[in-house]
């Protein structure tokens, strides 16, 4: 740790004054200013990789076991790719459109929730202005993640009241997400909807538009990097959510792949190895996707306080 | 949602009185007549805000009428209540911040306000299987536990019969009158019955089923229970082969008004107990059903007081700590060497390192979970047959490597976060600091210790705690992973080495046969005084280190 502070220090000021000081280096201290972070990364990105090379030359290994699996890219084959989508007692395919369905239909609704009760906060002046936005703080530390039994309860009892948003239904689960839309969402772009000049608003008045005008044409547009951030987020929480789907969503039918490649797993664990293997490989493509697609508003969202979920 | 325009021509004191932060309100108020409708015209925006309101209006009305039908009288008055300010906000021409926060905080009502107080209250009551309803259900329900085939009792000839999707059973009684029910309706006479060779062949409004369809039901057709008439001491018709019908009758007597339940095998008194919600025998034995009743603080007392609970969740209480406390340690130790080795420009491919580094933290978690599960497993797992050439670590069963086994797995899904969060907040130290440094003449290691270290703490403590709170309730590595176990067989509920508190939640209310809804909702709530106290007390100690930087 202590060479290695000195180090990072020495080469940040070096570049500023001397860009092409490394080919001056010796191989000696080459190696130990410079060449033993290779080593280091290089460790560091086996035990990143492994287990994802390893889950990818599972999927394609075609004898599906978990003691097959051991040799990475020992055959190469889709048949656990096949198997995935026509096994009757797991329908991936439907857990795989359920997921997309459930997560982005939450992301949607919690970003434009969150959107409008920041908006309101942010343009308004009203009574209770000031204790709305400390509840919401307040009410946001009891997670619903704590209170998921009730959240159970509660679904019983819409089961027999109002069976669409019962429990096991799929859109009942979705507005149990939307619970929590409003919270810590609602603070991130408040602090964002702030940043937008009052003027344009004014402006936009003036010309004659009213306040929903404004808000959909205009604000809408110019806050869309915070909006990215919050839908980004919720659809990667909702997408991993395991606890509250699995007790909401009963039917293998309806539910998502948190919960159906879960069972893959815990039931007749090795035999189905290959299989689950396939089911998660495609699973994870459409988060590495969205990654790779809104990183650098990610990592400005990451410093902004939220968590992996 | 989106509330009209008036064109500004056409209505001079709007546009004058009009902005965002106060709505045009004519001096009559929002409910004067003018300003209620002769100020609306009926643009675009507002059909699709009456349209809007509309549908909400027809599905709060029809949920009305749901909850009044089940006579959910709490429901009900929300549901009104949650409709008129719906239609007075939106339709109003004030309360415009109103129209932007209603939608949410509905949701939040419902799903989170709600909820939290249902878990406030839960806590304080007995609910869990046995004890999930009235006294009345507990007392339906123990009658027909015990239900046993009547000696020597009648045969009824039975025809397996449908209305709709719900079965039914029409029987030839031992006089030749033919007679219908369900599993909600005591059996009374058939009207139109078609009755041919002793059984009914035909009924009017419902469907008689072939043996084929009886097969294809047989299950739901041989649980079925129709009872014999409202007094449920009567007991009730079932069947065994879809065409014949015997009587039950429950063992069980209950005696309505001394509130007993006689178990006639054995001549033992059940008495109704209104403070355990059971019924409870003179030497203290309970009928396994019973009702749900408030209990005061007898959940948390359980958990603190009685020795055979206290042990397990102080255990689960340490290792939660112990959990959390480690994921964030490690996953920050890791992250911010692998951001120190990293952050020198002479090293070629830094940014190839970087994006392969941060995979771990875009692959969904909870696959993650499940992805170490097999690759740790002791017989066939790649850890133990590839990397350590076939040896048996017992990694996930063994109460201290199940431990190791959790964390580890956290690492690799936490460390590339903490990477990302150092190496932004180390490129953010100036290194005039570091110049002075050793101009004072201090060793690199003074300098991590007495420079980078605290700076870097300045920026990054509010995220290592808000980090702590998360893994404190990380339920999908654990659970996923290890399922909380091994699990203790010394310890009266379900409960493993690798239970974090919430795991420990999950299955004391869903995981075994013994649902403890209460119990667990106890134990929620300690987790959030848990978790708030010191939220609080660090977010205060951090502010201390905001004054440094």
């Amino acid at each position: 740790m202590a060479t290695d502070q000195t180090t990072a220090v020495r080469g940040s000021r070096g570049s500023r004054t001397a860009p092409d000081a490394p080919r001056r280096l010796s191989p000696r201290r080459w190696w130990r200013e410079v060449g033993w972070r290779h080593v280091v990364a290089l460790v560091a990105l086996v035990f990143a990789i492994l287990p994802i090379l390893y889950i990818v030359s599972s999927s394609l290994n075609p004898s599906g076991s978990l003691t097959g699996s051991n040799r990475l890219f020992g055959t190469v084959a889709a048949d656990n790719y096949v198997d995935l989508f026509t096994d009757p007692v797991h329908p991936y395919a439907k857990w795989f459109v359920n997921t997309l369905v459930i997560a982005g239909v939450t992301a949607v609704g919690t970003v434009f929730l969150g959107a409008c009760a920041a908006y309101a906060f942010s343009r308004f002046r009203f009574r209770g202005r000031r204790g709305g936005l400390l509840s919401l703080l307040l009410i946001q530390m009891f997670p619903q993640l704590l209170a998921y039994v009730a959240i159970f309860l509660l679904m019983v009892m819409l089961r027999d009241l109002f069976p669409a948003i019962g429990l096991g239904s799929r859109l009942g689960l979705i507005l149990v997400y939307l619970g929590g839309a409003l919270g810590v969402n609602t603070y991130l772009m408040y602090g964002f909807f702030n940043t937008v000049p009052r003027e344009l608003d004014e402006a936009a008045t003036l010309d004659g538009a009213s306040h929903a005008q404004t808000f959909f044409t205009i604000i809408l547009r110019l806050v869309a990097p915070i909006l990215a951030v919050v839908g980004l987020l919720s659809f990667v929480g909702t997408f991993s959510d395991f606890l509250i789907a699995s007790i909401v969503l009963v039917d293998p039918d309806k539910q998502t792949l948190a919960v159906g490649l879960y069972q893959y797993v815990s039931q007749r664990f090795s035999e189905y190895w290959g299989v689950f293997a396939a089911g998660a490989v495609l699973a994870a493509v459409p988060v590495i996707l969205l990654f790779q697609f809104l990183q650098r508003y990610i990592v400005s969202g990451l410093t902004a306080g939220s968590v992996k979920g | 949602m989106s509330r009209t325009t008036t064109p500004p021509a056409a209505s001079p004191r709007s546009r004058t009185t009009r902005g965002p932060s106060h709505g045009p309100a004519g001096p009559d108020g929002p409910r004067g007549p003018r300003t209620w409708i002769g100020a609306q015209t009926f643009s675009a925006g507002f059909v699709v805000k009456l349209v809007l309101v509309g549908l909400v209006d027809a599905l709060g009305v029809y949920g009305v009428l749901a909850s009044a039908a089940q006579q959910q009288w709490g429901v009900l008055a929300f549901l009104v209540a949650a409709l008129l300010v719906v239609n007075l906000v939106y339709f109003s021409r004030r309360a415009v911040p109103g129209k932007y926060l209603v939608p949410g905080l509905v949701f939040l009502l419902v799903y989170q306000v709600f909820v939290v107080a249902y878990t406030g209250w839960t806590a304080f009551t007995n609910y869990g299987d046995g004890h999930n309803s009235t006294r009345e259900d507990a007392v339906e329900a123990i009658l027909v536990q015990d239900e046993a085939r009547v000696p020597d009792s009648p045969t009824y000839a039975l025809s397996v019969v449908t209305r709709g999707d719900e079965l039914a059973f029409a029987v030839v009684d031992p006089e030749g009158d033919p007679l219908v029910g369900a599993a909600e309706q005591p059996l009374e006479p058939a009207e139109g019955a078609d009755v041919e060779g002793g059984r009914v062949v035909a009924l009017d409004g419902y469907d008689v089923l072939d043996f084929a369809q009886v097969v294809a039901r047989q299950s739901d057709v041989f649980a079925m229970r129709v009872p014999l008439s409202d007094d449920p001491n009567d007991g009730s018709l079932r069947t065994t082969d879809g065409s014949a019908g015997y009587v039950y009758a429950s063992t069980m007597v209950y005696d309505e008004a001394a509130g007993t339940i006689t178990d006639t095998t054995t001549g033992t008194v059940y008495t109704a107990d209104e403070t355990e919600g059971s019924f409870v025998a003179d030497d203290g034995t309970a009928l396994g059903t019973g009702w749900r009743v408030f209990v005061g603080l007898d959940n948390f007392t359980r958990v603190l007081g009685d020795a055979s609970l206290r042990g397990p969740f102080v255990g689960v209480l340490l290792w939660t700590f112990g959990f959390a406390i480690g994921s964030v340690v490690l996953t920050f130790g890791l992250g911010l060497f692998l951001a120190i080795t990293l952050n020198d420009w002479r090293v070629r491919g830094r940014t190839v390192y970087r994006s392969l580094l941060i995979l771990p933290y875009a692959f969904p978690a909870f696959l993650s979970a499940l992805v170490w599960r097999g690759m740790l497993n002791r017989d066939f797992g790649f850890v133990n047959q590839t990397l350590l050439g076939g040896a048996e670590i017992p990694w996930l069963t063994d109460p201290v490597l199940a431990k190791v086994a959790v964390l580890t797995v956290n690492l690799w899904l936490g460390f590339p976060y903490m990477f990302l969060i150092c190496t932004g907040a180390l490129q953010s130290i100036p290194q005039e600091v570091y110049e002075a440094g050793r101009l004072d003449g201090a060793k690199p290691w003074r300098m991590f210790r007495s420079l980078t270290m605290p700076l870097l703490l300045v920026s990054t403590a509010p995220l290592l705690i808000s980090s702590f709170a998360f893994n404190f309730n990380n339920f999908n590595v654990v659970y996923l992973t290890t399922e909380g176990g091994p699990q203790d067989l010394s310890a009266p509920v379900d409960v493993g080495a690798s239970d974090i508190l919430i795991t420990f939640v999950y299955k004391i209310a869903f995981g075994g046969v013994n649902r403890q809804y209460g119990l667990a909702c106890a134990i929620s709530i300690l987790i959030f005084l848990i978790v708030a106290t010191i939220s609080a007390i660090s977010f205060r100690k951090t502010r201390a280190l905001e004054e440094l930087g």
